[in-house]
């Protein structure tokens, strides 16, 4: 039996660009799936067909049971959307915006105004419930946003890069409100260029890259897949390079990996603190100073390094911030897919 | 929870017309909602046809020749009917604006995603538009009565047929606001929005008999302001209103102002709605 959200062979083109290439899913009920990947992936594509915002131009998409192209205004009762693309009105108040959003789920009015007061005191905006959404900080922003995608309490909530742009305590806190929410029940499908997002809240990890699943499974198989721990030294000096990458071969079970200009090695181990006093022993022997060293465990952005051949975090800094200092762009992810 | 989901109406998916108007109501409250907390947007709305009124009225006024004579109060009297309709359709550029804004902010995606009614949102837009047209009008009537405007100057006209008037003006900004919702959906952003929306109606506004007896242009030109849709309201306005300048053109729209102004702000809306809605279901990608 499909999930709560079931994708299968999504794809969508944009001129001559296939911004999806064949996108398959599969969200059992009640879980928390992470699509992960760089701007311009298809992330935002994937959910604007799974919302019904965007026609895909084939392929099949089942959300709560029902076929979201064939019955798209039945799919548009049981999901909330959230994120980067689907706003708030900024002249409107929250209880405003929430009363307006409640009404048009087609609530009656009395009931979407109770409903808005139950939501503002829920995400802790009572106090701001009177005040236009424009004087509202980032934060309370997002968390308004995310009160509009639940006034119906939806069974399937998708979620667009819900904290990108936020400091590190506001998306603290939307976390625990996520983690609140999923715990209730809620299927959810949220996307993000953050890999320690992914890692934190999704139950399943599927990776995307130019329109494509390329990888799925939990944070930790997806990490393990990149061969479990490493060592890495940094050097003082640029002629120890040399000795120290001796060194790390005798303890190392693969190859040593060296960026010159860094001065970095890194080679994959087992054996975890044990061996890396050992080797630290080892280069004090032979004299050489180094700057630092420490076992790394894998990151998922070393996952996604792995399997894509580039970096996650690149993107992330050139377009995550700008994103935010230009406000929300709807077509954004859409238009970064069409160049 | 569950006594939430309850809750919700069980409409026929789509809508039915009664989801539709209450929808289009609860968008347009958010809209008229939105020109109270701008009110800068409303206060320049009425410094543009204020300005026009008294520019043309006495810069104008006095070198103007409407039928044989260059009397200003004539040319006056002349001019009312042509600012009005030229008012009305300004609001183009707002309704084109708002909706331009309300895809780059992400709203239109939000409204997409929920159970409503699929014009709703472009109705609720224009449907505001229109309640700000007809306060434009209201102090555009007023501050042209001060400078000296004289309704049944020329015919006699009395309340019924002036009301007349101004619902054909208001039927004509409201077809207007159609076209401005089309251009709205389709450039990608709010400047380019308001631009857009004002830039052909120069030409539309000034090919016609709004502003100068179109009787004496050249045939060619002659012609298409007789045809021109504007000129029907504004003629049909100049009868209702008893104000002097009436074209005695043969050409059908001018021989029945009214009934042409009618049918031509119809038509816009039903084109332009289509093609609006249209527009707006497969909008934003």
């Amino acid at each position: 039996m499909p999930g709560a959200i079931y994708a299968e062979g999504l794809v969508k083109t944009f001129g001559d660009v296939r911004a999806l290439d064949g996108v398959d899913l599969d969200v059992p009920e009640g879980t928390v799936l992470g699509l992960l990947g760089p701007n311009g992936a298809g992330k935002t594509t994937t959910v604007r067909c799974l919302t019904t915002l965007l026609r895909p131009d084939s392929g099949k998409a089942v959300v709560a049971g029902i076929d979201v192209l064939k019955q798209p205004n039945e799919v548009r009762r049981s999901i909330g959307l959230s994120g980067q693309f689907a706003a708030v009105d900024e002249y409107l108040t929250g209880r405003e915006n929430l009363h307006m959003v409640g009404q048009l789920y087609q609530m009656r009015s009395k009931q979407a105004k109770v409903r808005a007061v139950e939501l503002l005191e829920q995400f802790h905006l009572t106090d701001a419930a009177d005040r236009p959404a424009k004087t509202y900080s980032g934060g309370m922003r997002r968390r308004l946003d995310l009160a509009a995608a639940l006034v119906v309490s939806p069974p399937v909530m998708f979620m667009d890069e819900p904290t990108t742009g936020l400091d590190p305590r506001n998306r603290q806190q939307l976390w625990e409100v996520i983690k609140d929410l999923v715990s209730g029940g809620t299927t959810l499908l949220l996307t993000t260029q953050y890999l320690e997002e992914a890692d934190h809240l999704a139950h399943e990890i599927a990776v995307v890259d130019q329109g494509r699943v390329i990888a799925r499974g939990t944070a930790d198989q997806l990490k393990a897949r990149t061969g479990g721990e490493r060592v890495e030294v940094v050097v003082h000096e640029r002629e120890h390079i040399e000795t120290a990458s001796e060194v790390l071969r005798g303890f190392g079970k693969g190859d040593t990996t060296v960026e010159q200009h860094t001065r970095k090695l890194t080679v994959p181990v087992t054996g975890g603190a044990k061996l890396l006093a050992e080797v630290i022993r080892e280069l004090d022997t032979r004299g050489i100073e180094i700057d630092d060293i420490g076992l790394r465990r894998p990151t998922l952005d070393d996952v996604f390094l792995s399997l894509t051949g580039h970096h996650a975090e690149a993107d992330d800094q050139e377009n995550g911030t700008d994103e935010d200092a230009k406000g929300r762009k709807g077509k954004k992810d859409d238009k970064e897919a069409a160049k | 929870m569950s006594a939430v989901t309850d809750a919700v109406r069980t409409a026929a998916p789509g809508g039915s017309f009664g989801q539709s108007v209450r929808d289009s109501l609860v968008v347009a409250k958010r809209n008229l909602i939105r020109m109270t907390r701008i009110p800068e947007m409303i206060l320049f709305g009425l410094i543009q046809p204020v300005m026009f009124v008294v520019l043309f009225t006495y810069v104008f006024g006095g070198s103007m020749q409407i039928g044989d004579t260059t009397n200003p109060d004539v040319y006056k009297n002349f001019l009312m009917a042509g600012i009005f309709a030229q008012t009305v359709t300004f609001a183009t550029a707002g309704a084109g604006a708002g909706i331009a804004d309300d895809m780059h902010k992400g709203l239109i995606d939000r409204f997409r995603s929920l159970p409503m009614a699929r014009g709703a949102v472009l109705t609720g837009r224009t449907v505001a538009d229109l309640v700000q047209t007809a306060l434009t009008l209201l102090v555009l009537a007023m501050v042209a009565l001060l400078v000296g405007w004289r309704p049944g100057s020329m015919e006699p006209t009395n309340f019924g047929k002036i009301m007349g008037g101004f619902g054909l003006l208001l039927l004509l900004g409201y077809a207007f606001t159609w076209i401005g919702a089309l251009i709205g959906l389709s450039v990608r952003t709010p400047e380019a929005a308001t631009s857009g929306g004002l830039i052909w109606l120069f030409p539309v506004t000034f090919l016609s008999n709004a502003f100068v007896d179109s009787s004496k242009m050249t045939p060619w030109l002659r012609h298409i302001a007789d045809w021109n849709p504007f000129s029907a309201t504004v003629q049909a306005c100049r009868k209702l209103f008893g104000d002097p300048g009436l074209s005695t053109s043969g050409a059908w729209p001018m021989q029945h102002p009214v009934w042409a102004s009618l049918i031509y702000s119809i038509l816009i809306v039903v084109i332009f709605r289509t093609l609006a809605v249209r527009k707006y279901r497969s909008a934003a990608a």
